[in-house]
């Protein structure tokens, strides 16, 4: 198990390895099944997650950062791509090896009462990985030993013992939230994949799963990749932050740097449409237009140009449209997936901010959102934003 | 323990000009009587609207926000509900009060709801032209072609492009915003004078939900409509608001205008749910929880309902019930404000007492300073 501490991630190989992921889920159609298109859930993605750090993964729903989640621990099969925990291939693991590997892999789901089996006491539902995973060291398949670790990830996690022998419906949100933790932490994991894991619960109680898993955290030498859309939780939890939009990552930095100085004209409206619970801070927001294009067919270029309040500042320049913009490095560990990264400055964010309000109300009749650019509506972003293409 | 009929708790302002109101609630109690007994889901809940302000309804899950909007808009099945106690009157008219053929013609005239999840408040099989010209025919008296006409209309209100087109499409073919869209159509169709909007943006992701509450708030300044507001999400409240009610478990445990309660909040609950969002340059630090978990509704504590998770408890919490006031006193169910029965607490000790638990809660110790009588509540 790595128990390297926090901020040790400067030397050698990084834990976690993704090069150029890819995920399509196939569109079929027809009695016959053929296959029309693909949905581009995931569509190229790398990144590295060091030991013991925690990288965030925001983006709004349809984004594929789920997807991107579960393909990586092979809850789901890659389309294409690569991806090592600790230097070993996860895709090319096979039969006993790939059961070996998942135990050093495992995931906390969002939906605490969907995760969870309701015919099955807590005792089975934790040791159900511990059979799976039993071997002539661990002697997990014996009752007594098992009972003994389920007892003893219950307390971890912060419940008592004797709740083993419970059934799901007894416990609450948060409650289920922690045994949703302690059976991904029974198997000794190194690397978690938590999927939207605070999403579903209250406020107060979101507060002590959050602090249950960085006391995890350090305790276990654990490494996370967080997902969520929640972005003060990403904030507060993360040391690093990669924002997922249609498939691509399309930026990447250190958790301060991206909040203080983002530098994608999507991270900008993502920050900017948080509400804050001050009412001296009422701001002026950057309201996006539209909705997010259908992933099975993402605009030409930049994914993000159909919503993109730099693009219009700009005047629609042609390589936006042409050619899709890569991540590229700008210092300070910083990387973002656009061609005019630099043109991201507090006064071109104002501007953007300051024309909402200037055309809300009156011209947002023509338009197909209460959004910020008034612009003519682009047939593409009609076509993705309500009629998707359709098996 | 009151029960008369009180006149209305005015957070710190002029005295009550009932006149001024839209909506009143005053006492209000909706139980549920279900196998494992009673549930007390509303709990003596008293607010006011005034006509075209914003109010938000704050809370948890549980809390009983949502059950307060369905006993305003009478969709609750009685039984197993039953409003035990309690005035609604919007504008001077007692809700609770009118035949089921009066309510209709309120609902949706002068009252409209939108709910949190837009796929199941719409029909799957019919078109949303259909739905929302429905809604207009079942209030005005209209053609089918001019219900139809006022349907593209309000969905023109809301910002959907090509309403022509748009009424013709069933709601699987639009995406979550555009549903909560065409359902904030359906509730404007026929210019209510209210609308409950119950975690109207929940469901949906951060940019949409600044769409909407941008909508929202546009719509509002252009038809005058008052607007409650349900949400747990304090940050929506922040932006959107002009008073807070907050509520927990069945209770309201303080209210006062947006600024009163974000900035100061009086009563625990409302600071330890302030401080357990994580917020800029917290980054690492341990977030504040409150203890515990919410009370079992069969089951609450026999004073206050926050006693057995509250860092500032003393003597009268658990056994006295600290409501908010008629008539003066602070807004808030808190007996660290206000005197306790048998306890009274001169102003000294109250400082010492909040200065006390303060500590406590800082250093991470459980405050026993002035926690004598308190026991832990059944589970």
């Amino acid at each position: 198990m790595s128990t390297q501490p926090r901020g040790g991630w400067t030397n050698g190989r990084p834990l976690v390895e993704v090069k150029n992921l890819v995920k399509y889920y196939p569109i079929q159609s027809g009695i016959l099944r053929r296959k029309v298109g693909d949905v581009r859930a995931v569509d190229n993605v790398s990144f590295d997650i060091q030991h013991g750090e925690i990288l965030g993964l925001v983006g709004e729903s349809g984004c594929g950062k789920s997807t991107l989640g579960r393909t990586l621990i092979r809850l789901l099969p890659p389309t294409a791509g690569e991806a090592y925990l600790g230097g070993v291939d996860i895709f090319a693991q096979k039969g006993g090896a790939l059961k070996r590997m998942r135990r050093k892999m495992q995931i906390i789901f969002q939906d605490p009462v969907a995760s969870l089996n309701p015919r099955m006491p807590v005792s089975d539902i934790i040791g159900e990985g511990l059979v799976a995973q039993a071997d002539k060291t661990n002697h997990w398949d014996k009752g007594d030993v098992r009972e003994k670790r389920v007892g003893e990830y219950l307390e971890i996690v912060g419940l008592r013992r004797d709740y083993a022998r419970r059934y799901p419906h007894e416990f609450s949100g948060g409650q289920r939230q922690r045994i949703g933790i302690a059976r991904a932490l029974a198997l000794s994991p190194e690397f978690v994949v938590c999927d939207e894991p605070v999403s579903a619960l209250d406020v107060s109680i979101q507060s002590q799963i959050l602090n249950l898993l960085i006391d995890l955290r350090e305790e276990f030498g654990l490494t996370y990749l967080f997902i969520a859309h929640n972005l003060s939780v990403v904030q507060y939890l993360s040391d690093r932050v990669a924002v997922m939009y249609l498939g691509k990552v399309v930026e990447l930095a250190p958790v301060e740097q991206l909040y203080a100085d983002p530098r994608h004209p999507y991270t900008v409206a993502l920050l900017s449409a948080v509400p804050e619970p001050d009412p001296r801070l009422r701001k002026k927001r950057i309201v996006l237009r539209g909705d997010v294009p259908s992933p099975a067919n993402p605009p030409s270029g930049c994914r993000f140009r159909t919503r993109c309040w730099l693009f219009e500042q700009l005047g629609r320049p042609e390589n936006c449209v042409e050619e899709e913009p890569p991540l590229r490095e700008l210092g300070h560990g910083q990387a973002a997936a656009c061609h005019w990264a630099e043109k991201i400055n507090p006064q071109a964010i104002g501007r953007a901010a300051n024309q909402d309000t200037t055309r809300t109300g009156a011209d947002a009749d023509d338009d197909d959102g209460a959004g910020v650019m008034p612009v003519a509506t682009e047939p593409e972003s009609i076509n993705a934003e309500g009629a998707a293409p359709r098996a | 323990m009151t029960t008369a009929a009180p006149p209305l708790p005015v957070p710190a302002g002029p005295a009550p000009d009932t006149a001024d109101y839209l909506l009143e609630v005053r006492d209000l109690r909706t139980h549920f009587h279900v196998m494992d007994g009673t549930v007390k889901a509303v709990d003596g809940v008293s607010f006011a609207v005034k006509r075209g302000e914003t109010i938000g309804i704050v809370g948890e899950s549980g809390c009983g926000k949502s059950v307060t909007a369905l006993t305003i808009m009478r969709l609750l099945d009685i039984p197993p509900a039953e409003i035990a106690t309690g005035e609604i009157l919007f504008e001077g008219r007692d809700v609770l009060a009118l035949s089921d053929r009066e309510m209709r013609a309120l609902r949706g005239n002068d009252i409209a709801m939108i709910f949190q999840e837009p796929m199941t408040s719409l029909n799957p099989v019919f078109t949303v032209g259909n739905q929302i010209a429905e809604a207009v025919r079942l209030h005005l008296k209209v053609s089918r072609r001019e219900a139809m006409d006022r349907a593209i209309e309000s969905l023109r209100l809301v910002g959907i492009n090509s309403p022509e087109r748009r009424v013709k499409q069933y709601p699987h073919e639009m995406s979550g915003g555009m549903r909560q869209r065409v359902m904030i159509a359906m509730a404007l169709s026929c210019e209510p004078k209210l609308l409950i909007a119950d975690e109207p943006t929940t469901a949906l992701d951060v940019t949409i939900q600044a769409q909407i509450l941008e909508l929202i708030r546009r719509i509002q300044a252009e038809t005058g409509t008052a607007l409650m507001l349900i949400t747990h999400d304090l940050g929506v409240v922040a932006e959107m608001v002009h008073d807070v009610v907050v509520m927990y478990g069945g209770r309201v445990v303080e209210q006062g205008t947006v600024d009163e309660v974000l900035l100061q909040p009086r009563h625990p609950y409302t600071e330890g749910l302030l401080a357990s969002i994580p917020s800029k340059g917290m980054r690492g630090a341990r977030l504040n929880v409150i203890k515990g978990t919410v009370p079992n509704p069969f089951n609450m504590p026999k004073g206050c309902n926050f006693a057995p998770r509250c860092p500032y408890r003393f003597e009268p919490c658990p056994e006295h019930d600290p409501r908010i006031e008629e008539g003066g006193g602070p807004p808030v169910a808190c007996w660290l404000w206000k005197q306790a029965p048998g306890h009274s607490i001169p102003q000294e000790l109250h400082d010492q007492q909040v200065a006390a638990a303060r500590r406590a809660a800082a250093s991470n110790t459980p405050a026993t300073t002035a926690v004598p009588t308190y026991h832990e509540a059944p589970r």
